[in-house]
């Protein structure tokens, strides 16, 4: 019996290793798990980015449900996400808004008129103060809240088509079926 | 005083590299002993983005935002441990590099002394187990002890 014991420690280890890499390939690493889920969304008021005179407030998008992506035109992934958001946004079942995270408002537009707008409303925050409050910390980020202002969901990265079918209609499909 | 001239101007150039390099992100300290806590604070804080790195060494565009805001709150007369909460209540403690003790990070903090006690528990019980083995040293029957012992 007393060999078998560093047999049994090498399988213990083993099967602590194992798991590390079963684990760890599971999901992505470098996400952090957002404090804000379940949590009140931040107040903002940020300029639009068509119409700068005007500003959209956590107050002015209550009472629907809206998933609030954040992208910039400097940033690589949203490129990679952008066609999935643009084919989803019809059938998605909540608005779409974009929130121009620290970009020039002239390369947001060029990038839009080049990729294609599927946003119903679109903010800018250029310099990226707000999105502190948001704990955005990289784009591409959505955001999915409710109609009383609550984040429900979290996404950090690019919006794939299995992300879409396994997290987030999921999660757009659990929001409180009557709003306010 | 000619011939010192070249040596004057490389003295001037090392002097604006210095001040080059300073001019990087230059804050506006009050003095000296705030410039030391801003960076004995930034030191603390981990980089949401490029994870191995502190707010303080990193280069990513957030790690300067949010020295940035941490300057800014230092100057509205914030703790360090209000800006610590502020920065929690963003980006989880995952931001903080010494968690606090808490339910969920009890098997951070004392896993290793478990461990400890638990390869503890098996030097000794093989410890006893072989000093008793060893004793009665006459006796026939330990020549079977001793040699399991020496399967070890």
């Amino acid at each position: 019996m007393s060999r078998l014991i560093p047999f049994i420690g090498f399988l213990l280890l083993a099967g602590l290793l194992g798991f590390g890499i079963w684990w760890n390939t599971g999901h992505d690493q470098t996400a952090i798990p957002s404090p804000l889920i379940n949590k009140p969304a931040p107040d903002f008021k940020l300029p639009l980015l068509y119409e700068p005179t005007q500003t959209a407030t956590r107050e002015s998008l209550l009472g629907k449900p809206y998933l609030l992506n954040v992208f910039a035109s400097w940033c690589i992934e949203c490129g990679v996400e952008h066609p999935v958001l643009q084919a989803a946004a019809p059938t998605l079942g909540v608005a779409l808004v974009g929130y121009n995270y620290k970009d020039a408002p002239d390369d947001a537009k060029a990038w839009l008129a080049t990729h294609g707008n599927p946003y119903s409303l679109l903010m800018a925050d250029t310099s990226g103060q707000t999105a502190i409050d948001f704990g955005v910390y990289a784009a591409p980020e959505s955001f999915l809240v409710d109609a009383h202002g609550v984040i429900r969901y979290k996404h950090i990265g690019p919006i794939t088509p299995e992300v879409l079918d396994n997290e987030l209609k999921p999660a757009i499909a659990a929001l409180p079926q009557e709003p306010r | 005083m000619r011939a010192l001239r070249p040596l004057l101007l490389a003295t001037l150039l090392l002097c604006a590299g210095a001040a080059l390099a300073q001019a990087i992100e230059p804050l506006p300290f009050k003095d000296h002993a705030e410039e030391v806590r801003y960076q004995h604070l930034t030191a603390q804080l981990r980089c949401p983005m490029c994870q191995n790195e502190t707010l303080a060494d990193s280069n990513a565009p957030i790690a300067r935002d949010l020295r940035n805001q941490i300057f800014q709150l230092m100057q509205h007369g914030q703790t360090d441990a209000q800006i610590k909460q502020y920065l929690v209540d963003r980006y989880s403690e995952f931001v903080l590099y010494d968690p606090p003790v808490a339910r969920n990070t009890w098997l951070l903090w004392f896993g290793p002394l478990l461990i400890l006690l638990v390869g503890a528990a098996a030097v000794i019980a093989t410890i006893r187990k072989r000093s008793r083995a060893l004793t009665p040293t006459t006796s026939t029957a330990t020549h079977t002890a001793l040699d399991e012992g020496d399967d070890w």
